[in-house]
């Protein structure tokens, strides 16, 4: 609880803005919210349990939490962001394909 | 009272004379003047009536706060009500009028409800209506609600022009390093001092002219400062108001443009709604004078003292003769010594007992120290003010002086509001009387008055201060620096909130502007509501336009003392955004009318028009409706239309589907993931209806995909969820399916479509393309797909599908030949007398044979409710085919599709009627019709939608039809849904 009130006193960057890896920082307008990027979605052929969990169970995580974000009016790219829940401070964006990640990460 | 414009004072332009209208009169101003000072000049007293009482009230301030002058400004379409007369600037030919009054402010025949008050104290609407107590007789009834509205009307501010606003709006963007709210003495030292740092300044002033409360100031000349900051390079945006504070330093301002002319520029805007982001916000938005809670404190002629200073000053407006100014604080006496050199009589009534005075005061000045106001006799004007002895408790009558003004100060109050948005919470100050800004951590630094400094060069020396913290924040070079402490005055100030009327039925206002006594709180903590949020709720205090500029604290001060608490333990309510009221128009701006959304139309929209097309809003997309001839209705079109297709052969735009290209190597097993039917094996130049889940198991979308090559296929989707359908798709290709090579692109708007269908559509499309036996049966069955050229060369696909039910064929081709396809087709199709056909009649053809579409894929419905279960493949997994089956999806009572006739075969239904049992006629019923057409082949009206336990079930039995919204019933038989050629013979011949 006390890392999370320090964290909102020392939140500086807020949402609002997206540093997408492709386009350079924009409006989140331009963006739309996917979903919670932490997600293993199991095999198709997975039981019912297992998609059960997979769709409908989620943390409400008080803090910093990975999620997915389309880049629709842009470069129309899936990136995971690291959003923080509170102040909407952003630690992170990545693409969501691991291969565009390490591509992204090499070319730094 | 008399209130009247002198000659040497003031700081308006005296060459240029404005008439202006009040309530249906004219008058004279001058440039510069407000509408509150051009009104006081020609001494009018009464501006208005009060939001329940009805009583007559004048002006109380001469800034935002005003709670008295709220007037309606402009005529006809541009009537704005709730104006006030203080912010309001004067031009030629303004008109305004007095509101919430008849027939006018002077004369209200409303006034009775003042006689009447005991019944309209706090809770006045909840306690009535719901009923007459004790067992809330007659809650509910319809002579109750006829009642309410009655009562309703009696309260209540200016009345809209109910017209459609003729002005236009815009929405723009900005960005800077510093940016300053409030032009007063500290913002322009932060604005200097920043400038002078080479940082990028821009300072907004809601007010017209720089200043703030120096502009009461003789010695101050607003010209020279606001050209003195320009030459600096600072931005200056005045008529502006930061009305709300956000996240990561975005402010929302409002630029009022055209507010303060008579004559409209149609090209400019009224308001510009800007959105700006900082690195550092600095906050000088000053503070503002309280009043003070005593008998008849309402009377006009009451006013702030602040507020009498500017009047003087800067509009050269004397607000009074007989002027008693009643304080607990310092802050009033320069303004004194300047309306008694003015000429008016000065009679100062200090509730402290001893006060060591810095400025010199004019022996003429009558000065009674240790007394307060007690009531004010009089009721449209001042006659009298009875003072009480401040010591005695509680308080009576001890003197009456006789006065034409009434000038009240209770201290000051920071305006802490835009730092309140960002979630701050204030903290009081016992040693000032006020709620000053708390810390943030976020870059917003508050200084001058805002907070809580009350001396000018303490403001300036804040101010400057506030840039070299906001430059260390930005990481610049650090600097030393420090605010100077809060306050400022000599003497302290001492509490004076409420001088309790020793009567029963006083009339101590808190909140003005929604009528709020004393009283009023009094009964709220009698009756329990003794939170701050509680209170503000049950009594209204702080909800009108002003937000509880003016009586917040002194409401909080009454109910800390019935608490027998402190104020910061009673605490406050959290300022929210607007600071002032902002104009719907300016938050839509430029996004009305025709500008609401996106307009997408297709490359034919204008071969449609030409050819007699009336369009309908389908999704973004503008689509043919029907195509009348002569003066045929709508309904008389698409019949004719449905009929000739049916009979010969009709065209249709459909180049809305949305068509995505899937390339790729994995293409195959991607497509056959995303279906629910198999696609693995489908053969090059053949393409399938599919249909796709999401992953809950329910319905996402319906289309077709044609196979093109090896790993290359062509997907159409509905119109509705084309933008949808290509979002998913990328979602699965680069979160889920990372290791599928897949390509998907969005070629919608690259391929133009028309749908030829009927039994002449074969003859048709032979005529229009170079080779016409690759069209034969045997070449292109039902589902086939070939890429040819159409005569004169033109690249084109066509596919074999049917959505009407009939023999028919889509030709897609790009868009840039969409005419040349399409005078192509017309042509031949006239040769067999064939029409064009809109949605309407797409419409009919596709409910007779019992096709779905959006209106039945709404996202509840499952593959089997749409009677569709043979499409879902047992050999493959796909998404969703996990799901499909879970719980409530499988259980034998869901709704399934089926088509509906009326029993009486002249009657007719509508989409939304809900199906029920005969005995048994109400609530959801046991189904609903989804989509209704009249169906020329069998001569009556028909239906599809969705039924509970579905066609096997009620086949033989007649059920209800209920449609209360059109007050409509009649009785269905139950059918299948494939009411036409369900053996599907037309298709495929």
């Amino acid at each position: 609880m006390k890392e999370v009130q320090d964290q909102i006193r020392s939140c500086t960057v807020n949402m609002i803005r997206i540093k997408c890896p492709y386009c350079g920082e924009r409006d989140h307008s331009e963006f739309a919210y996917g979903g919670d990027a932490s997600i293993k979605y199991p095999a198709l052929d997975a039981s019912k349990d297992e998609w059960t969990k997979a769709i409908f169970f989620r943390e409400n995580i008080r803090g910093f939490q990975k999620e997915t974000w389309h880049h629709l009016n842009g470069c129309r790219m899936w990136l995971e962001v690291e959003r923080c829940t509170l102040t909407h401070e952003i630690k992170s964006v990545k693409p969501c394909h691991p291969e565009l990640q390490k591509i992204m990460a090499s070319s730094k | 009272m008399k209130s009247k414009r002198l000659d040497n004072y003031g700081k308006i332009n005296r060459e240029k004379i404005f008439s202006f209208s009040w309530d249906n009169k004219n008058y004279y101003g001058f440039d510069g003047d407000s509408l509150a000072s051009a009104l006081l000049a020609n001494n009018i007293q009464i501006v208005g009536r009060s939001f329940k009482y009805h009583r007559p009230r004048g002006i109380m301030s001469c800034g935002v706060e005003e709670s008295g002058g709220l007037v309606t400004v402009g005529s006809h379409d541009r009537k704005d009500p709730n104006v006030r007369a203080t912010t309001q600037e004067l031009y030629q030919g303004l008109v305004a009028t007095g509101q919430n009054a008849f027939p006018n402010v002077n004369f209200d025949l409303g006034e009775v409800n003042n006689y009447l008050s005991r019944f309209f104290a706090a809770g006045f609407y909840y306690k009535t209506f719901m009923g007459i107590p004790p067992f809330e007789w007659g809650s509910g009834t319809s002579i109750w609600m006829l009642f309410e509205k009655i009562i309703r009307k009696a309260a209540g501010m200016g009345k809209l022009s109910r017209l459609p606003d003729p002005d236009n709006y815009e929405h723009a963007n900005d960005f800077c390093d510093i940016l300053i709210v409030g032009s007063g003495p500290s913002g322009i030292a932060a604005a200097k001092e920043a400038a002078d740092k080479k940082l990028d300044v821009i300072l907004v002033e809601q007010d017209s002219i720089l200043g703030g409360d120096q502009i009461a100031e003789t010695d101050f000349d607003f010209k020279s400062a606001r050209d003195e900051l320009k030459n600096l390079g600072v931005r200056i945006m005045n008529r502006t108001t930061a009305f709300g504070l956000y996240d990561n330093c975005v402010l929302g301002l409002l630029e009022r443009i055209t507010d303060h002319v008579g004559e409209k520029n149609e090209n400019l805007p009224r308001q510009r709604f800007w959105t700006i982001r900082a690195k550092h916000i600095i906050v000088g938005s000053g503070a503002l004078e309280r009043h003070v809670s005593f008998n008849n404190n309402d009377i006009p002629g009451v006013m702030t003292v602040n507020a009498s200073k500017h009047y003087l000053n800067r509009y050269g407006v004397l607000t009074g003769q007989d002027i008693v100014i009643t304080t607990n604080n310092d802050s009033v006496y320069q303004t004194a010594q300047l309306l008694f050199q003015a000429g008016a009589k000065v009679t100062v009534l200090d509730s402290r007992k001893e006060v060591n005075l810095e400025e010199n005061i004019s022996d003429g000045i009558q000065i009674r120290f240790g007394s307060v106001p007690y009531n004010i006799k009089g009721s449209r004007r001042i006659n009298s003010l009875e003072i009480a002895d401040a010591s005695h408790s509680p308080y009576k009558n001890i003197d009456t002086i006789n006065c034409d003004q009434v000038l009240i100060s209770g201290g000051w109050s920071p305006a802490i509001h835009l730092l309140s948005h960002r979630g701050v919470r204030a903290s009081w100050n016992a040693e000032n009387l006020c709620f000053l800004p708390g810390d943030t951590k976020e870059n917003i630094t508050m200084v001058g008055s805002a907070r809580g400094i009350w001396n000018k060069d303490d403001c300036i020396k804040s101010g400057i201060a506030g840039t070299l913290d906001a430059m260390n924040k930005m990481g610049l070079p650090k600097t030393n620096y420090f605010f100077p402490k809060e306050g400022g005055w000599k003497n302290s100030i001492k509490p004076l909130y409420e001088v309790k009327y020793n009567k029963s039925r006083s009339k101590s206002f808190v909140d003005y502007q929604h009528d709020v006594t004393a009283d009023d709180v009094r009964l709220a903590h009698r009756e329990g509501f003794i939170s701050v949020e509680h209170l503000k709720r049950y009594t209204t205090l702080g909800m009108a336009n002003d937000q509880g500029k003016m009586g917040n604290i002194i409401g909080l001060s009454l109910m800390a003392e019935l608490l027998n608490k402190e104020i910061p333990e009673v605490g406050t309510t959290v300022f929210r955004p607007p600071y002032t009221p902002i104009s719907i128009g300016a938050l839509a701006g430029r996004n009305v009318g025709k500008h609401f959304r996106p307009l997408r139309v297709t490359p034919m929209h204008q071969w449609n028009l030409d050819n007699g097309a009336i369009m309908i809003e389908a999704g973004l997309y503008q689509r043919p409706w029907y195509f009348p001839k002569k003066n045929e209705t709508l309904s008389e079109a698409y019949i004719r239309e449905t009929t000739i297709v049916r009979q010969s052969v009709g065209m249709c735009d459909v180049t809305s589907l949305g068509k995505i290209a899937i390339q790729g190597p994995d293409a195959t097993e991607f497509i056959n993931r995303l279906y629910t039917n198999p696609f693995a094996k489908l053969p090059i130049n053949k393409t399938r209806y599919g249909i796709m889940l999401r992953d809950d198991g329910i319905v996402m979308d319906d289309g077709t995909s044609w196979r093109l090559s090896e790993n290359e296929y062509l997907m159409t989707t509905s119109t509705a969820q084309a933008g949808k359908v290509m979002s998913w798709l990328e979602e699965l290709l680069q979160v889920r399916w990372t290791d599928l090579k897949v390509n998907v692109t969005s070629i919608s708007e690259q391929w133009a479509a028309a749908a030829v269908s009927g039994p002449k559509s074969r003859e048709v499309i032979q005529k229009c393309v170079e080779d016409p036996s690759l069209i034969e049966n045997e070449k292109l069955p039902f589902m086939g797909f070939i890429s040819t050229n159409l005569k004169g060369g033109i690249p084109c696909r066509i596919v074999r599908i049917s959505f009407s039910g009939e023999l028919g064929y889509e030709v897609y081709i790009v868009s840039d030949y969409a005419n040349t396809m399409a005078n192509l087709l017309w042509e031949e199709i006239q040769k067999f007398d064939g029409c064009l056909y809109g949605l309407e009649a797409l419409g009919a053809l596709r409910v007779e044979k019992g096709h779905v579409t959006g209106a039945e894929l709404d996202g509840r419905v499952t593959i089997e409710d749409a009677g569709l279960e043979k499409m879902a493949s047992t050999k493959k997994s796909y998404i969703g085919s996990a799901m499909r089956k879970r719980g409530i999806l499988d259980s034998e009572d869901r709704e399934q599709l089926v088509g509906f006739f009326p029993v009486n075969k002249n009657e007719t239904f509508d989409a939304g009627t809900i199906v029920c049992e005969k005995n048994n006629i109400k609530g959801f019923g046991i189904g609903r019709i989804t989509s209704v057409t009249h169906s020329p082949e069998l001569g009556h009206w028909i239906g599809i939608g969705f039924v509970k336990g579905g066609k096997a079930k009620w086949e033989n039995t007649t059920l209800i039809g209920s449609d209360p919204v059109r007050n409509k019933q009649m009785e269905l038989q139950v059918v299948s849904p494939h009411m036409i050629d369900p053996e599907g013979t037309r298709m495929h011949a």
